[in-house]
């Protein structure tokens, strides 16, 4: 499963990995930048105190002994560690005093806070940088501090006039907020790398893992295709969306498998049973045509060939709805069907060709019972099973005779039609009588398709029943089980 | 093999010709269709699909229509369901190569009023047509069928022939009603299956045919004169004479 990474990027594993990391960095950026902003913001305003109280102090001084005091004060603050932006400067923007050795053009021109952060430089700037924070050199975050050190630092003040026109500035370096947002952005990074291992992790280990189930599905699938129908989908037992897939797509390789099989028996009866019966017609017409005949020996031949076509429209017709019935997509709605009815009617049907015969054809079938079904279909398969019935019980030691019972065993309903003919002994016989064609050697004599039980086998699986063919001692019971109707 | 049937149906005065229009876009089985109603002493107009069908069935005035279910620019149901909500009530017959029971069931609910699967014999569609044919169909509501000295009374249930009472079974009775409906035209035994029995399967033996010799036992016996007549190839018929 050595997979080029085109290959990895066209599988859905690969590709949700790769949105969904995208989408939660994305996630993670917006956040980072909402609290970076919100954070520096807060920072600001908290500078921008210190500024006021600042200022306030030396209002105090200012009011206690004018300028002089307040130059004093502000010398005396500037030299302190870490100090303020101090600057007093003439009307003129010349500097008297403080800690600021030079400053961004125009900020001291416009009273009030400074919109933008500006860029400064203190008196003695290196030393005390590196006085300050010696430890926090060495890591990578100071560098652009460092770096922005170099070329100034930047900073917000406030800038006032004093009542002498001159002008006062006090300031507050950034250095603290930009910090804090080094720290975050650093923070993004490793985030946004963690993810992205995490993201490499998970696809690994689960969409990976997926990603072989599903090679695994495909190249069954690909044997299947090359004409294994036998061959199934893996189902490992995890009971997890693939195996109930699996297990889904392999009930309907079985169906088409029957289909196919189904499919398979139809071409092949078709080409051993049609055949004879055809030859048999063309020959008919080839022996009339040839040689001199009077006409009731034509009218002879095309009546026989009459009967003959529809005897094999008739086996065609069978053919195909068995096939269609078996293969479960017919259209025959169904209602409910009373069962003892349709008996009634079959057996009234046949009473007088079985009188006629020499068979008692008798009934006991009292009450109604209900299954839902095609009354259409009931009655051609019980038709067929009596028919055949009554044909083979003539064959009987005794009087011949039928039976045709109707009971309530379980859940099912059992139509049961016993003879007492010779029956089928072997067991064999027994199951291959159901097949298409299958006509026994002793019924070869009797007239027939051979396609009766297995009509009336398709109906009654078509029904959801069953039909069995039991040894009846002596003769043969033909049992339809249908499921019972469940009461609404 | 629709000879003995053309005969036999060329002798009802009632029935007559009649006007058949035939709507099949299998031209050979058209053309068929029309010699063979020709040969039977029927008109039959044929229109190969079923725009054109739909236009002469409106304008014409025919006793029946036989009308295929798959057919170019319109489909059979669609031209029936067209010519019922026009207020046609003109007998049909549809003929289909689908031939499973819900086919049969949804041609007569699009207003069909007979529905036959090809393939099939010709004699069967002729017997079924000459059924169909709306001049004849006006039996329906006579309580007392008499055919010759065949007497049949649909509400007490009594059959007499010559004055003398015939005892039948209620499916025999069923059986006889339905062949004195159709007195002088031909009833194949599907169609006895059918109306007698309502199933339309194809029965592996001749059960109708003893059904039916039963029956002409019952009111043939004792009498010269024969009443029920086996129509070769086709079917029975109920004749006096």
């Amino acid at each position: 499963m050595a997979l080029s990474l085109p290959a990895i990027m066209k599988t859905t594993a690969a590709r949700l990995s790769a949105l969904y990391l995208l989408l939660f960095a994305l996630c993670a950026v917006l956040l980072v930048f909402y609290m970076t902003s919100l954070s520096a913001r807060m920072l600001t305003a908290q500078t921008q105190d210190t500024i006021n109280d600042e200022v306030l102090g030396l209002a105090r001084a200012y009011q206690r002994g004018g300028l002089p005091v307040l130059v004093r004060v502000v010398e005396a603050r500037s030299r302190q560690p870490g100090a303020n932006l101090y600057l007093i400067a003439d009307t003129n923007g010349q500097i008297l005093t403080g800690n600021v050795q030079s400053l961004e053009p125009g900020v001291i021109e416009t009273e009030g806070w400074t919109k933008e952060p500006f860029s400064y430089r203190r008196f003695g700037e290196g030393e005390l940088e590196r006085q300050r924070s010696p430890v926090s050199d060495q890591q990578s975050g100071e560098n652009e501090v460092q770096a922005q050190g170099e070329k100034g630092h930047n900073a917000i003040a406030l800038v006032l006039r004093l009542p002498n026109q001159m002008i006062m500035l006090v300031g507050r370096d950034l250095g603290e907020p930009e910090r804090f947002r080094a720290v975050i952005r650093r923070a993004l990074m490793l985030a946004l790398g963690m993810m992205g291992l995490g993201g490499l992790l998970i696809w690994f280990f689960v969409g990976r893992a997926a990603l072989k189930r599903i090679d695994s599905v495909s190249e069954a699938s690909r044997r299947i295709m090359g004409g294994d129908l036998s061959g199934r989908l893996p189902v490992t037992g995890a009971g997890d969306e693939f195996d109930r897939l699996s297990e889904n797509l392999n009930s309907m390789l079985a169906r088409i498998a029957t289909l196919n099989e189904g499919l398979k028996q139809v071409s092949d009866n078709i080409a051993h049973d049609l055949k004879t019966p055809l030859t048999r017609l063309r020959n008919r017409a080839e022996a009339t045509l040839s040689g001199k005949h009077r006409t009731t020996d034509y009218r002879q031949a095309l009546e026989g060939t009459i009967i003959e076509s529809d005897q094999l429209i008739k086996t065609f017709n069978a053919i195909l709805m068995i096939s269609r019935l078996e293969a479960g997509y017919s259209s025959e709605s169904t209602s409910r069907v009373d069962l003892a009815a349709a008996v009634r009617d079959v057996v009234e049907l046949y009473e007088p060709v079985a009188e006629e015969a020499g068979v008692t054809l008798e009934s006991s079938v009292e009450g109604s019972f209900a299954v839902d079904g095609n009354r259409e279909l009931i009655g051609q398969a019980l038709s067929n099973i009596v028919d055949n019935a009554i044909k083979y019980s003539t064959d009987s030691t005794g009087k011949p005779g039928v039976r045709v019972t109707l009971e309530r065993v379980g859940g099912e309903i059992r139509l049961t039609v016993s003879d007492n003919g010779q029956g089928i002994p072997d067991d064999a016989d027994r199951a291959r009588v159901t097949e298409r064609f299958v006509r026994l050697e002793k019924s070869r004599s009797q007239p027939g398709s051979g396609l009766g039980l297995s009509l009336a086998k398709a109906i009654m699986t078509f029904h959801n029943g069953r039909l069995d063919l039991l040894p009846a001692n002596p003769g043969l019971s033909v049992v339809m089980s249908f499921p019972g109707r469940e009461e609404h | 093999m629709h000879m003995p049937a053309t005969q036999s149906s060329s002798e009802i005065a009632y029935n007559g010709s009649m006007k058949i229009l035939v709507i099949e876009d299998d031209r050979e089985a058209a053309d068929y269709l029309q010699k063979a109603f020709a040969e039977a002493g029927h008109t039959a107009h044929v229109a190969g699909d079923g725009e054109t069908g739909f236009a002469l069935a409106d304008a014409g005035d025919y006793d029946v229509m036989v009308i295929d279910r798959m057919m170019p620019r319109r489909d059979g149901l669609s031209v029936i369901a067209g010519l019922r909500s026009r207020g046609n009530t003109t007998p049909v017959l549809i003929l289909s190569a689908l031939g499973e029971v819900d086919d049969r069931v949804t041609g007569l609910r699009a207003g069909g009023d007979d529905y036959l699967t090809k393939p099939y014999a010709f004699s069967e569609l002729l017997a079924r047509v000459e059924v169909l044919n709306r001049r004849a169909s006006s039996r329906e509501a006579e309580t007392v069928y008499r055919v010759g000295d065949l007497e049949l009374d649909r509400l007490s249930h009594s059959v007499r022939r010559a004055s003398r009472e015939i005892t039948l079974q209620p499916r025999e009775f069923r059986l006889l009603e339905y062949l004195m409906r159709h007195a002088g035209q031909v009833v194949t035994r599907t169609m006895l299956l059918e109306n007698v029995w309502d199933y339309h399967f194809d029965p592996q033996t001749n059960v109708i045919d003893v059904h039916v010799s039963r029956l002409r036992g019952k009111i043939e016996k004792g009498f010269d004169k024969p009443i029920l007549h086996t129509v070769r190839g086709a079917g029975y018929m109920l004749k006096s004479g």
